[in-house]
């Protein structure tokens, strides 16, 4: 019994002690702040401007609802591209920096659980990036007039929370995998940039008309699935008509929580893969190596 | 006699990686490495045991294995009675390392944070690491830089705050992988004062101090093993090892540049010899192992058959650099 609780004490500490340099380095480099809440306001103004074009000369209440969803789906969008970027840059290649830092060894060393290392990375990615997010989406809201209408905020909040948990496990699944790709992780995380942003809709209404099989592999990357849950709950379903949507948003729900539990066992498995390959072939963990 | 570190015929292969799209030609299958080759090794609790051997010579493999982030290729390696190939959970709990001309830890945390940071993957309680933490700074020197970011600091503080990292979590048996590698002589000072205090002044501690300055070897260990391409050439405590070399006679030697120095290991009465050039002066010195002094005309004129002048020549005792000389065939650096 106190060997578990022992362990589960060394695990809690090991996760906040690596969430910690995330959490501290929104203090630090302040500078971050404005580059990723200022800057994605200039992408999102850019697709609220064509939006409006569209919609110029179209008066009448249904036009303005559809405009302010449409501007609204870009706003929630652009707020949720922050957590895919981190994902891809901060949590998918993280290993590989830390193996160049020379800091993988240490942590391989260190009697901690390795999800407690990748538990740390992405709760500290979350706070940090969830704070750039949240600036991003009051500050999209106010600058572009968005009426929000929040029916069920309890279901919200669980859509939301359970698509990061999805978003970082998948994230957590990939630093092993871009571990064993070596510097490709550049590559891999350039080509997983932009095609998601197209399927996944961060800017655009679902990309139905690309197809059931792009939509089934959109679906795989959770922030599409949980956009359009959230787009649901807080857009009025009528604006934009009910064929829009990819499914309900209790559906979206319950395909969110077998995406976080699936991807949260694959970053288990693995890393528990890569560190075997590391201490057979000794090539992982070392610098240079 | 309770052993912190066992090794028993410990052999680490490392297979060159086949290229994935092209087929091996096939010279290009051999260039396997040999890392360490049956390996029979005890350390004891408390003991501040050194490794010295050249770049290459399989010490940091035999490290990393002991630290259990490889495995052996074949062979048994115990930490603390538990077998590196098991559970690495209870050796883990017990160990720690620290390598010279580490750059862990994270620019834009002080120091004081990055080693905290450090400790909590140990599980050592917040406080209690941070007590321990500004106690070990004081020692070392570097409190006046505990809130300074650690991409600010330079190479001997970084170091110095490595090696708190790595005595925060008080590991048992602690890994120290060329500690005082390309350090000023004051930060290396300091570092080798605290280790050898850290080992005698406690009970149950216990150090692997890998190293090629012969200085800090003999300085420091209660025993030392030569090791040169993945063998152990000789295990024992320094004074031992220089006593297996007293009945030969040590002569360094320091001549004009020389360009061949085949022959002189053909000279009856060599028994081994290693030479370094000094570029800066364009000299060459020679360290010979000799079991009959007379060969030394014979060396004397084959120096001065090349044209080079003989600047220095001295009869010295055997130091641990002659004794791996008198094994190896060459020096350390």
């Amino acid at each position: 019994m106190t060997v578990a609780v022992n362990r589960i004490a060394l695990n809690l500490r090991a996760l906040v002690g690596r969430s910690y340099p995330r959490v501290v380095g929104l203090q630090r480099e302040p500078s971050w702040l404005l580059f990723d809440t200022v800057l994605p306001l200039l992408g999102i103004a850019s697709y609220v401007y064509i939006y409006h074009g569209f919609f110029a000369g179209s008066e009448g209440p249904e036009a303005a609802a559809r405009l302010n969803a449409l501007v609204g789906f870009v706003v929630l969008g652009g707020t949720m591209i922050a957590f895919w970027l981190n994902v891809l840059w901060s949590m998918a290649s993280q290993l590989y920096w830390e193996k160049e830092m020379g800091n993988l060894q240490l942590y391989m060393m260190a009697p901690m659980s390795r999800m407690a290392l990748l538990g740390g990375m992405a709760m500290g990615g979350m706070f940090m990036t969830g704070t750039r997010a949240v600036v991003t989406l009051l500050m999209g809201i106010w600058a572009f007039g968005v009426v929000l209408v929040v029916t069920n905020p309890a279901l919200i909040l669980a859509v939301f929370f359970v698509t990061l948990i999805a978003l970082y496990g998948m994230g957590m699944m990939l630093a092993s995998l871009y571990l064993l790709y070596g510097r490709e992780a550049w590559h891999l995380s350039a080509l997983m940039e932009e095609p998601i942003f197209l399927v996944s809709g961060f800017y655009f209404p679902p990309a139905k008309p690309l197809g059931r099989a792009v939509m089934l592999g959109a679906a795989i990357i959770p922030a599409t699935l949980g956009l359009d849950a959230l787009r649901q709950l807080i857009f009025p379903t009528t604006a934009l008509g009910a064929d829009v949507w990819i499914l309900p948003p209790e559906t979206e729900l319950g395909i969110l929580l077998v995406l976080a539990v699936v991807f949260l066992f694959l970053a288990r498995q693995s890393l528990a893969y890569l560190e075997k390959l590391a201490r057979r072939e000794g090539r992982l963990t070392s610098r240079h190596q | 006699m309770t052993l912190a570190v066992e090794t028993r015929q410990l052999t680490r292969l490392f297979k060159r990686r086949k290229p994935f799209f092209k087929k091996a030609k096939a010279e290009e299958n051999g260039g396997d490495t040999l890392a360490l080759d049956k390996v029979d090794l005890q350390i004891k609790e408390g003991e501040l045991f050194g490794m010295l051997g050249p770049n290459g010579a399989g010490k940091t493999t035999l490290i990393k294995i002991l630290a259990t982030l490889l495995l052996p290729t074949s062979g048994y390696a115990a930490v603390a009675g538990h077998d590196v190939t098991g559970d690495p959970f209870p050796i883990r709990k017990q160990i720690n390392m620290v390598s010279g001309g580490e750059s862990s830890g994270y620019g834009l945390l002080t120091v004081r944070e990055n080693i905290w940071m450090f400790s909590q993957f140990y599980g050592i309680p917040s406080k209690q690491a941070k007590a321990k933490i500004d106690e070990l700074m004081h020692v070392f020197g570097l409190w006046e830089k505990r809130n300074e970011k650690v991409r600010g600091i330079s190479t001997g503080q970084r170091q110095k705050m490595n090696m708190i990292r790595g005595l925060v979590t008080e590991p048992s048996i602690f890994f120290l992988d060329e500690p005082t590698l390309g350090l000023d002589v004051n930060a290396s000072r300091v570092i080798r004062e605290y280790i050898r205090d850290w080992v005698k002044k406690q009970s149950g501690k216990t150090i692997l101090l890998t190293t090629h300055y012969m200085m800090e070897a003999e300085m420091l260990c209660d025993r030392i093993a030569i090791i040169n391409k993945g063998q152990i050439l000789a295990c024992d405590t320094p004074e031992n090892l220089k006593r297996r070399i007293k009945q030969d006679s040590t002569f360094r030697i320091e001549v004009d540049a020389l360009k061949d120095m085949d022959g002189f290991a053909a000279i009856p009465g060599v028994r081994n010899f290693s030479a370094a050039n000094d570029i800066a002066k364009n000299t060459t010195r020679l360290t010979f192992i000799l079991s009959d002094e007379s060969a030394v005309s014979d060396i004397m004129s084959r120096v001065m058959g090349q044209g080079s002048r003989i600047q220095s020549l001295q009869k010295s005792d055997p130091t641990l650099e002659d004794v791996f000389v008198a094994m190896c065939g060459r020096g350390l650096e």
